[in-house]
């Protein structure tokens, strides 16, 4: 039966039909419902890992014991897995092994645009590109056959686009696929002396590879009646033929290593062939090393963002869009904001009023702390990055500035850990707040190691922060309730003047997760009391707008109470006016 | 197989937008077309504005819908209609909810809410409103409104009403079933507005 499915669903379905036993990740959008779809296969057994480095450990070791293994992140997630990767290259796999990496051209939830196809060309690993959910499926099962033909790891390459497309799909049933273990240290134990004939292996075999990549069917030329010419992979294919459907096309499933020959015949029958790809010129320049001389790329396709069919085609025609329809007038902008009843907006508030304090952010929902109308963060850049660049910016102004690093639970749990060991080892004088929601807001309520709960949402055993961060040496470690805000204010400008590493845990669930029940007591103004100063208004409440004065609406009102705490005049309480 | 149509669904993060567009794909798919959708996820739908992509046809491509493409915009909040309206084709049909959700840099005052109509009007596009604040209060029910939406635009596709329970059916959870379907059997009857008849 035909189905619409989504690209990463189909993922998930590939994996289950090619017979894959272990599936492993760290959530990161757009990549992140790869590992939650497989979660729902009873026959794989399946993992949120702390960070996408043990992630991929993980799944290295079982396709190195002889099953099939899957491990999936978004482009940043690639760089902190970058360490296995790079020498599970030389050590191969067993039973194949398979990392999907979901780039984000547009950056639609990111903090940059990264091509993963310049990371595998650096290990000397294969990549395949899918360019629809059907392709998801197809591809998936390719790559675990290149991947124990070759004995490489191979690379999936989502872009946004297929992950977050649905498409129609035919499922198949599931094979299954099996590899004995044998103890091989020559093969994977990478110390100096087995791992340079290793580095030989890995060069042949990308030779091999390319030589493959020739005759691979994912590879192919898709005749036109018009003589227009274009070389494109993945979504970029799509836009090609949607633009042009008369064209020639060379299509590559199989980005890296690329097929020489191929590409050489097939830029040899035309006068100029276009070189369509999102993000770098990475086939363009490779292609131009083949000394192919023809192509046209990056001098007329933009190097950032997004494409698209219309954009494809007013950069080849050199001409623009017209647009029927205009709004004149400057509209409100509509910004991503706390949800109602978020409790980070209770930190947010409290920091945005202290002064001199430099607050190093990080990255989650609570981002968004460093938008109006809080203003309270002053850089984002990696997960875990807050607490040691709070210990950098401390040391370098030689402890005089004041700064407090910001990280949610499951960020500290993938990297905010070491950065406190840190900060503790070389004697910081830092402020970190674990801003504990009790999930993975971000990506949609995904479980971690302090949440005690696995992937499949069976108990188990709980991270405890609080005894964590003693253990690791900081001086003072409290749990607040970030409602609070009143005793919050107090409670953390005491803090910041203490010597040492401090932690504070603002603990309270995420308002938006079905685990956790509230009681609901919703919040009313009363006019009479309201003095309109506003100050409610502060707080960013999506719940909270001003007619004449500020007004709560009750649809949206979750009754977390920070208003209440907020206002001077007592005009804000639970009792609705009569 | 009839020409191809393309379709933007646009409203604020949370109202339904991706549930809509996976109904109204599973239906446009049974009625024997080629289907693709392009969701929004992440950051995003925390109350930020979002589009999904609904395309079909005899043959789709491109998952994506650019300015000027559109058939049909489908908007569940009354000013992202005006932000997404560069979208929409020569002669296409923009069908708006009459719902208002203030963005922050209203709430704070730093701009106004836009009298939407009048600007429509001088734009000068066929544009339908349907009053959903009146017909959600019929229902009692205010997280109904993709299907509302659902049930009026059903018209302006020629496919099987049954079609569209169906996927109804299929992609509500159990218990929310009778509702869904209530909600869209009174979008469908609502009177056709002046651009259709």
């Amino acid at each position: 039966m035909k189905k619409l499915l989504l690209g990463n669903y189909a993922v998930a379905r590939g994996c289950y039909e090619a017979g894959v036993k272990v599936a492993t990740a760290y959530p990161g959008t757009p990549s992140t419902e790869i590992t939650e779809a497989i979660a729902q296969y009873d026959e794989i057994y399946c993992e949120w890992a702390p960070n996408e480095k043990v992630a991929l450990e993980v799944a290295i070791g079982a396709a190195i014991y002889g099953k099939r293994a899957i491990c999936s992140m978004k482009h940043v997630g690639l760089n902190v897995a970058a360490d296995p990767l790079f020498t599970a290259s030389y050590t191969g796999v067993n039973a194949g092994l398979l990392i999907a990496v979901a780039d984000d051209p547009g950056m639609h939830s990111s903090q940059n645009e990264q091509d993963t196809r310049n990371i595998a060309k650096a290990a000397k690993v294969p990549v395949l590109e899918p360019a629809d959910s059907q392709e998801c499926i197809d591809f998936v099962k390719i790559g675990f056959e290149i991947s124990e033909k070759f004995d490489t790891p191979v690379i999936l390459r989502l872009t946004t686009r297929v992950a977050h497309s649905q498409s129609i799909v035919e499922e198949r049933p599931r094979e299954d696929v099996l590899f004995k273990y044998k103890k091989d240290i020559q093969k994977y134990v990478m110390m100096p002396a087995m791992a340079r004939p290793r580095h030989e292996f890995v060069e042949k075999r990308l030779k091999s590879l390319k030589e493959f990549s020739e005759t691979i069917g994912i590879n192919k030329v898709e005749q036109g009646t018009q003589k227009m010419a274009f070389i494109a992979s993945g979504i970029a294919y799509q836009y090609v033929k949607e633009a042009y459907p008369d064209a020639w096309v060379l299509k590559l499933g199989m980005v890296w290593p690329l097929p020489e020959r191929l590409i050489k015949d097939f830029c040899s029958q035309f006068e100029k062939v276009y070189v369509v790809e999102e993000l770098d010129p990475f086939l363009e320049e490779n292609i131009k090393a083949m000394g192919i001389n023809n192509i046209v790329g990056k001098e007329i396709f933009k190097l950032t963002g997004e494409y698209s069919p219309s954009f494809i085609k007013r950069a080849v025609e050199n001409k623009e869009i017209e647009v029927p329809y205009k709004v004149k007038q400057t509209l409100p902008p509509r910004l991503p904001v706390l949800c109602p009843g978020c409790p980070h907006r209770g930190i947010f508030y409290v920091l945005s009023r202290l002064k001199d304090v430099i607050i190093t952010g990080d990255i989650g929902c609570y981002t968004l702390g460093a938008l109006s109308p809080f203003n309270a963060m002053d850089s984002c850049v990696c997960m875990g990055a807050s607490i040691g660049m709070a210990h950098g910016i401390s040391n370098a102004s030689d402890k005089k500035q004041m700064v407090i690093a910001v990280i949610g639970d499951s960020t500290f749990v993938h990297s905010g850990i070491t950065g406190i060991i840190d900060a503790v080892y070389n004697g910081s004088d830092i402020l970190v707040m674990i801003l504990d929601n009790s999930t993975t807001g971000m990506t949609g309520h995904q479980d971690h190691p302090a949440t005690g709960y696995t992937i499949k949402g069976e108990p188990t055993y709980k991270l405890d922060i609080v005894s964590l961060c003693r253990a690791l040496g900081c001086v003072a470690v409290e749990e607040i309730n970030p409602y609070k805000i009143k005793e919050n204010v107090e409670k953390i400008k005491q803090l910041l003047d203490l010597p040492g590493v401090k932690v504070v845990i603002a603990k309270a669930p995420c308002r938006l997760h079905r685990r956790y029940k509230f009681t609901i007591s919703k919040r009313y103004i009363d006019f009479e009391k309201c003095k309109n100063c506003r100050l409610c208004l502060s707080l960013g409440c999506p719940a909270i707008s001003l007619k004449d004065k500020p007004t709560i609406d009750a649809n949206l009102c979750l009754a977390c109470g920070m208003c209440e705490d907020v206002c001077k005049f007592g005009a804000i309480s639970s009792q609705k006016e009569q | 197989m009839k020409k191809n149509i393309n379709i933007l669904v646009v409203g604020v993060g949370g109202q339904g937008n991706i549930l809509f567009s996976k109904i109204l794909g599973e239906v446009l798919l049974n009625a024997g077309n080629d289907v693709k959708i392009s969701e929004v996820h992440g950051m995003a739908q925390r109350g930020g504005s979002v589009v999904t992509y609904v395309k079909a046809g005899e043959k789709v491509f491109s998952p994506l819908v650019d300015r000027a493409e559109a058939d049909y915009i489908l908007a569940f909040e009354k000013l992202e209609s005006l932000r997404w309206l560069e979208f929409l084709k020569d002669n296409g049909i923009l069908i708006y909810s009459d719902y208002e959700i203030p963005p922050l840099s209203v709430i704070t005052g730093a701009y106004e809410y836009p009298d939407v109509e009048k600007i429509l009007q001088t734009v000068g596009v066929k544009a339908c409103r349907v009053e959903v604040k009146k017909l959600l209060s019929q229902l009692g029910n205010s997280r109904v409104q993709n299907t509302l939406m659902l049930g009026f635009f059903s018209r302006f596709l020629d496919i099987d009403e049954a079609l569209f329970k169906k996927s109804i059916e299929r992609n509500v959870k159990k218990e929310f079933i009778e509702i869904n379907l209530k909600a869209f059997e009174l979008g469908r009857r609502i009177e056709m507005c002046e651009v259709e008849k």
